[in-house]
């Protein structure tokens, strides 16, 4: 497929280098190199525990101590009288530096280091998970001293302690180098972890009363929850969505993961680079596994994505793959119950019920979201030539025709647009309908860096991030970021607003009032992110095409799940086919039935919902469905309903689900880690991964390329380079005519809020009740519990306090959540998560963000009794 | 050489630490010329006066304040470090018990002339008593105009915190107090940027030991030459010497710098009766030992330096020939293991080491390798911690390694310790023995 990468817009500034000499070499370097960067460079290693190219210099573990003689200023060059740590000092024009390799003084002080690291050190590396891939354990080796001269008493702690169910402390290990804690307070924001204690008691902690000294209960067993969990994230024990982050960059063995603790030997593992499938961000990653099975996931390194991190979900969450309901064989219902059937007796099945539905009044196509960008063309081939339909549409979701005109405007065939590198260079970023850290963990800490980072790039300060939201969250918080408070459906008010007062015109009298200086989202180089969530609020996709296009800012859309983008692109959308090309463009057409060898039916298609209603009613004969959960449509109920009166349905899954039970024919396909792919990110980049696992299980591509031989179409996609090029077919030449035009959708009536009514704010959590964490306790306990949020002025109208249990309902049913009096929160608003454990809203309530619910006092809490 | 009472004038007063008895001693002078002369020409003075830092390191005073950023329009910040926490070291605690209003004169004075409106002393907590006088002196202080707003009518604002600590020697250091101070954990900074160019709240900022601060109003009242006409050429003004341990009148002996011992110890009435000088501290107990030999080194920071130890805080600890070196040491690495910080390998393990070779050797457990193992442990953390309190922890010990080897190799070769410890007590005194449990486990030398 042909994708350019971004080319940096502006030129870049000519280096200034320094030269300086390193044991003997000289060498040049950019000036405000670190020795201990510039001395990687020359290929030299200086050993080093605190050192970490991303935090901030330390100068804690002392490790890296070299010779160093500087200039002074008639030009002499003097040494400097003591040793000097290579990570807190930058190389300066005529600098000799002697490393370990040239200095019996710097091999001496790294020795010396080095046995006084070792002396505390409980050298139980036959137990360490580490044990095999540990700087100490290396570093002791290349640069320690045979042996230990320390005959005395070692200092001990119990152990381990559980910082949060998944992150495990051992104090003895620890060498005390902070780059745990530096990263907590640096990149992730979440500063639940410091020193405590001075001299050799200092230790890392979390606010832990029985090692403080504090009064109250001693600390629990460990390998088990601490505590019970407050009503917010405050207070919780190292609630962070990042904190695997700090297992994989501590040097020794002290934090663990409780998942991979005492699992495995890194040398037995066989480790394979693939890309996270939890979100649209396309992280690198780093699958480790033994025997067929995955023990753990590490972080990759990509600088132009995730750097080096990645989010707790993308770490932890890898156990779905081989749950216990994994599909093997290809199932057929006969006499109303599923039974396994050989492969060419299933494909003979869903091809002859295919075949009958799509004569009873059609096929409906629901691939869901979560495909590889081979998955996906393949999906939107097979349904335009096998199945002669445009009623294909992958959103599993709150959607709307006015989203399907947006990413056909702006999204699709677009290639690389906005990239990770320019959220962190922009004057200003505004947010709408995506909350970074829950949707788009790793977009947040790019966005976090970018607000906290300096004058880089010629910007006077970081970058300035707005969100229209309906309330500040802790994410937006700890961007330094600005609310732009709005409810649920009154996006696009603020962004036709915005829109006319960055103009230079006067907002109308009725414009959300706001004497917050947004003047920066009109400087070069703004960006304005959109979610997936504004296809429910009508009129907001075309506001921010608008606001664009009047400011010159930058659009991108972050969708949730890692194939929507890929999805875009391939046409899984009822008007769209590859590359931006409209259905209705007999032109349009003309190219794509050329690159696949076939006509493709001329009119546009039903959406999701469309597809649904039409296969409650008979209208569509029968349905095939891929990855998509129903309790994640905005009506479960009616979704069950269409399936189960469907006349003929075909599921391509991983696991048994509620479409599986629904199905006629089910054909096992292959969850990522056994199977070569690409996820299209939300950047437009497209990210390759290989299988890691050997397994005979199948890619969709595969499955539909063998059903739709029965039809007599070759769908050139058997095999992943087949595939490919199946793609590159399509993509030959950039889509010139006419995109699809932004239709605002009619701007729904404002509801009257009834008294103890409310309007309903929800998003999903990062960490939820979603089916791709299944299996990961340790993962589940760290996230956030259910909690109702509003402001004080709301809960004053539902004679609610904070703590209060309050129930949420509707005419379909109620969910209860404590009360949490959210500061700065839209009257009128009260907010759930979406999808936590308790916690259903679309399914329980049959209601989505902007519909009215009702909330009521279920139980008081004891102290708020009035 | 005679003594030169400035700071310790009024000591004798009845409420010397009252604000009337300051000003009838001519108190707040300094402060009155002061606000009439351009703070230039104040940082000038005192450069001339030859002023150096009394908080051990001796760095010139009025280069300090130059080295401050032009103003900027935003707050700079002047910190009085008063966590005088050294063993040995008791001069900042008597003066701002005895006299606080030198301090907080010189605090006025020095804010204006670094273009200050708000001053912070940094007290060591545990000294509740010299934290509670100071706060009256400053309300003192307020109350008569001197601190506050519009002072003396000069059109000049400046408001004083007193800011106790939580007991921690680290804080001393002064980016660690600076941290402290700014309710983080008191631990060393990374340096560059230097406190002149972002130190408190990350602004300009000027650190300065209680003494020096305390020496301005008089510079100011009665000019730099003066205050140059005491001292040597190089170590100019006079000075608070403590003497402490075993001497006949231990206190303060406020001298010109350059004085030595053996004439401090004629005004002191000389090393307890009965006994002879065996060795000495010249700044406290970071700085490395001096004996009999150095009574005439003259006590300014060239001499004690070209000696081979440091002026340091003019800490003179007298011990007498009852006085087992390795004890003394081994109660001094005591200290320092319980007060490193943690934040750097070399002190927070090495500190940790050295305390418990030290009690073997004391014990009589120690090996003939013992002392060859210190010597090596103490070059592994000279000048390879982050900041000074790991060197200074090293100073005692290699220094009396140097000078009483045998001693130590006594205590190893006759497994106990030659000395009796009631015999250099003043009083009727019964050593506790140690127990060997002190060292085990997690608990060791527990605080």
């Amino acid at each position: 497929m042909t994708v350019t990468t971004n080319n940096p817009t502006s030129e870049a500034a000519p280096v200034e280098l320094v030269t300086f000499t390193i044991d003997g070499t000289e060498v040049s370097v950019p000036k405000g190199t670190l020795i201990i960067r510039a001395a990687e460079q020359a290929g030299i290693q200086i050993p080093r525990f605190c050192d970490h190219p991303l935090l901030a210099p330390a100068g804690a573990c002392r490790q890296c101590l070299v010779e160093v003689s500087m200039p002074d200023r008639e030009g002499n060059v003097r040494p400097m009288p003591k040793p000097q740590a290579s990570c807190t000092m930058t190389v300066a024009p005529g600098m000799i530096v002697k490393t370990q390799h040239t200095s019996a003084v710097a091999d001496k002080a790294q020795q010396g280091v080095m046995e006084l690291l070792l002396m505390n050190h409980p050298l139980d590396c036959p137990v360490c998970d580490k044990g095999g891939e540990c700087p100490l354990q290396n570093q002791a080796m290349s640069n320690g001293r045979a042996d230990s001269r320390f005959t005395d008493v070692k200092r001990t702690f119990p152990k381990p302690i559980a910082l949060s169910t998944q992150i495990l402390l051992d104090r003895e290990r620890c060498v005390l180098c902070q780059r745990c804690t530096r990263f907590s307070e640096e990149i992730a924001g979440d500063a639940f972890i410091a020193l405590q204690d001075r001299g050799a008691h200092q230790q890392i902690g979390r606010f832990d009363e029985g090692v403080l000294g504090f009064a109250g209960e001693p600390v629990g067993p460990v390998d088990r929850p601490v505590g019970e969990a407050t009503n917010d994230t405050s207070g919780r024990p190292f609630s962070s969505y990042y904190s695997g982050n700090t297992v994989q960059i501590c040097p020794v063995g002290a934090l663990t993961g409780a998942g991979y603790r005492f699992r495995s030997r890194p040398f037995d593992l066989v480790s394979t680079e693939s890309i996270a499938e939890h979100d649209s961000c396309g992280s690198a990653i780093r699958i480790d596994h033994r025997r067929g099975q995955v023990l753990r996931r590490l972080s990759g390194e990509d600088p132009v994505v995730n750097e080096e991190w990645i989010t707790d979900k993308d770490r932890f969450a890898f156990t779905w793959q081989s749950a216990a309901d994994r599909i093997t064989t290809p199932l057929v219902r006969e006499n109303g119950e599923l039974r396994p059937a050989s492969w060419v007796e299933a494909l003979e099945i869903a091809a002859a019920g295919l075949t009958q539905a799509r004569q009873a009044g059609g096929v409906g196509v629901l691939p869901g979201g979560r495909l590889t960008a081979e998955d996906a063309f393949a999906w939107s081939r097979f349904a335009r030539t096998a199945l002669g339909t445009n009623d294909v549409d992958q959103r599993s979701r709150v959607h709307s025709a006015e989203e399907a005109e947006f990413l056909a405007h702006v999204v699709a065939g677009s290639g690389v647009g906005v990239t990770f590198g320019d959220l962190e260079q922009a004057p200003a970023v505004l947010l709408v309908g995506l909350e970074a850290e829950e949707e788009a963990g790793i977009t947040f800490l790019r966005l976090r860096k970018g607000a906290l980072g300096g004058g880089a790039g010629g910007r006077t300060g970081g970058t300035k991030v707005f969100a229209v939201a309906p309330y500040a969250t802790r994410g937006l918080t700890r961007m330094n970021g600005t609310l732009l408070p709005a409810a649920p459906g009154t996006e696009a008010e603020w962004l036709t607003s915005l829109t006319t007062t960055l103009r230079g015109g006067l907002s109308p009298a009725d414009a959300p009032t706001s004497d917050i200086d947004t003047s920066a989202l009109a400087q070069p180089g703004a960006v304005i992110l959109v979610g997936e969530r504004l296809a429910g609020s009508p009129g907001a996709y075309a506001a921010a095409l608008g606001l664009a296009e009047a400011t010159g800012a930058r659009l991108a859309w972050i969708p949730r799940r890692a194939g929507e983008r890929g999805g875009v692109e391939a046409g899984l959308l009822p008007g769209l086919l590859p590359g931006g090309r409209p259905v209705a463009d007999p032109a349009a057409r003309a190219e794509i039935a050329q690159a696949w060898g076939a006509e493709v039916p001329e009119t546009p298609g039903r959406d999701t919902a469309g597809i649904l209603a039409a296969l409650a009613d008979g209208t569509l004969g029968g349905a095939i469905v891929g990855g998509v959960e129903l309790a994640d449509l905005p009506d479960p109920a009616a979704a069950r309903a269409a399936l189960d009166a469907a006349g003929f349905v075909v599921s391509l899954e991983v696991r048994a689900s509620e479409v599986t039970e629904r199905a006629d024919v089910v054909l096992p396909v292959a969850p990522p880690v056994e199977r070569a792919g690409s996820y299209w990110n939300w950047e437009g980049r497209v990210r390759s991964f290989g299988a890691a696992l050997e397994s005979s299980a199948l890619p969709d591509h595969r499955v539909l390329h063998v059903l739709a031989q029965h039809f007599d179409v070759d769908l050139q996609a058997a095999s992943p380079t087949e595939a490919h090029l199946s793609i590159a077919m399509t993509q030959r030449n950039a889509w010139t005519g006419d995109r699809l035009t932004v239709e605002a959708g009619a701007p729904a009536e404002p509801p009257t809020i009834g008294p103890g009514q409310a309007v309903l704010a929800t998003w999903r959590l990062q960490l939820d009740a979603g089916r791709g964490q299944d299996g990961e306790q340790f993962l589940a306990g760290t996230a956030k519990r259910p909690v109702v949020r509003m402001s004080a002025a709301t809960a004053a109208g539902f004679g609610a306090a904070d703590g209060d249990r309050v129930a949420v309902s509707t005419q379909r049913g109620a969910i209860e959540a404590p009360a949490v009096i959210t500061d700065d929160m839209v009257d009128g608003v009260v907010w759930l998560p979406l999808n936590s454990a308790g916690c259903r809203v679309h399914d329980t309530l049959g209601a989505a963000a902007g519909d009215l619910v009702t909330v009521t006092v279920a139980e008081r809490t004891e102290g708020n009794a009035r | 050489m005679t003594l030169t009472p400035v700071l310790t004038d009024t000591w004798d007063k009845d409420r010397s630490w009252r604000l009337a008895t300051y000003e009838r001693a001519g108190g707040y002078a300094g402060l009155k010329k002061a606000l009439k002369t351009e703070p230039a020409d104040l940082v000038q003075a005192v450069k001339d006066s030859g002023l150096r830092g009394r908080g051990g390191a001796g760095f010139p005073t009025g280069m300090k304040w130059g080295f401050l950023p032009p103003p900027d329009g935003g707050p700079r910040y002047l910190v009085v470090n008063a966590d005088e926490s050294e063993p040995g070291t008791c001069k900042d605690i008597p003066l701002m018990l005895a006299s606080p209003q030198h301090l907080i004169e010189g605090v006025a004075i020095t804010s204006y002339a670094i273009g200050c409106d708000h001053a912070f002393i940094y007290v060591r907590g545990e000294v509740l008593h010299v934290y509670r006088r100071l706060l009256n002196a400053v309300e003192e202080a307020y109350k008569a105009g001197y601190l506050g707003k519009n002072i003396l009518g000069s059109g000049y604002n400046l408001d004083v915190t007193v800011h106790a600590g939580a007991g921690a020697y680290i804080c001393g250091e002064e980016t660690a107090l600076l941290d402290s101070l700014e309710g983080l954990r008191g631990q060393p900074r990374l340096k560059p940027p230097f406190p002149a160019v972002a130190g408190l709240y990350a602004r300009p900022t000027v650190v300065n030991n209680v003494e020096s601060i305390a020496s301005v109003p008089a510079i100011v009242a009665k000019g730099a030459d003066w205050f140059s006409s005491m001292g040597t050429e190089k170590s100019q003004g006079h000075g608070l010497f403590s003497l402490s341990g075993h001497v006949t009148r231990p206190g303060q002996y406020e001298a010109p710098l350059g004085i030595t011992l053996r004439e401090l110890l004629d005004l002191a009435g000389g090393v307890r009766q009965g006994h002879e000088l065996k060795f000495w501290t010249p700044g406290g107990s970071s700085t490395p030992i001096f004996t009999a030999e150095h009574l005439d080194v003259p006590l300014d920071y060239e001499s004690v330096g070209a000696a081979g130890s440091m002026l340091g805080t003019r800490a003179l600890q007298i011990f007498d020939e009852t006085v087992c070196v390795v004890r003394a040491v081994s109660r001094w690495t005591d200290f320092y293991a319980h007060e490193s910080c943690g934040k750097c390998t070399p002190c927070r393990e090495g500190t940790y080491w050295l305390k418990q070779v030290l009690h073997r050797i004391e014990a009589g457990e120690g090996q003939d390798s013992d002392l060859d193992l210190l010597l090596d442990l103490c070059d592994n953390i000279l000048g390879r911690a982050f900041c000074a309190l790991g060197d200074g922890a090293t100073s005692p010990i290699t220094s009396s390694v140097q000078l009483f080897r045998e001693e130590y190799q006594a205590h190893i070769d006759g497994h106990g310790c030659p000395f009796d410890p009631s015999a250099s007590a003043l009083f009727a005194y019964t050593p506790k023995t140690r127990t060997p449990g002190a060292l085990a486990g997690a608990g060791a030398g527990g605080h």
